[in-house]
């Protein structure tokens, strides 16, 4: 999994069927300093809003399992919100 | 999933088996804020109406192969998407 922080969403009417029905987020990956190093859209399953530090799995297996398919193109899901991080001992928000 | 314009398409009558009727575009792939990055790279339409100049988003790696009707077929990137908007906060 890898910390990120939402800066977008994106809307899409024409997609495929399984990721219909699902809120889809502009991701910025960040590294252990914050900095972002690159992005991903992937899909909500927490309610994360714009600005939220997230949690992002960027797996296929585990993310079909998250949202219960047996198969399906996901593979980027948020599946939770960071409320802090501790890096050598000091916290970071 | 990454953003992407499509730029143009791949005619290919002779493919491998599991492959006849799919869609094959070429897609320059975007950073966040739509401006191109990297190379470009072919990938299967798996929404089937995708269509050149139009910004779409893709899956790539293994998840791509089950875009399709089709499961497992040889593919490794595949259009998921047509975005309506991308809402991007203001740094």
């Amino acid at each position: 999994m890898k910390v990120g922080k939402v800066v977008g969403t994106v809307v899409s009417t024409i997609s495929i069927p399984v990721l219909d029905r699902h809120r889809l987020l502009l991701c910025d990956i960040e590294d252990v300093e914050g900095s972002p190093s690159g992005y991903t859209i992937a899909v909500d399953v927490v309610d994360a809003g714009v600005g939220d530090k997230v949690l992002i799995l960027d797996e296929g297996s585990s993310a079909r399992q998250i949202l219960g398919l047996e198969w399906g193109a996901i593979r980027a899901v948020v599946v939770g919100v960071v409320d802090e991080l501790v890096i050598d001992g000091m916290t970071r928000t | 999933m990454q953003l992407g314009r499509v730029m143009g398409r791949v005619v290919a009558t002779e493919k491998v088996v599991g492959l006849e009727g799919v869609r094959f575009l070429i897609v320059q792939p975007l950073d966040k804020s739509q401006v191109p990055k990297g190379g470009t790279l072919v990938a299967a339409d798996a929404v089937s109406m995708a269509g050149p100049g139009e910004l779409v988003y893709f899956v790539a790696s293994r998840e791509a192969a089950e875009a399709l009707p089709e499961r497992f077929v040889p593919v490794d990137h595949a259009i998921v998407g047509i975005v309506d908007d991308v809402y991007l906060e203001e740094e």
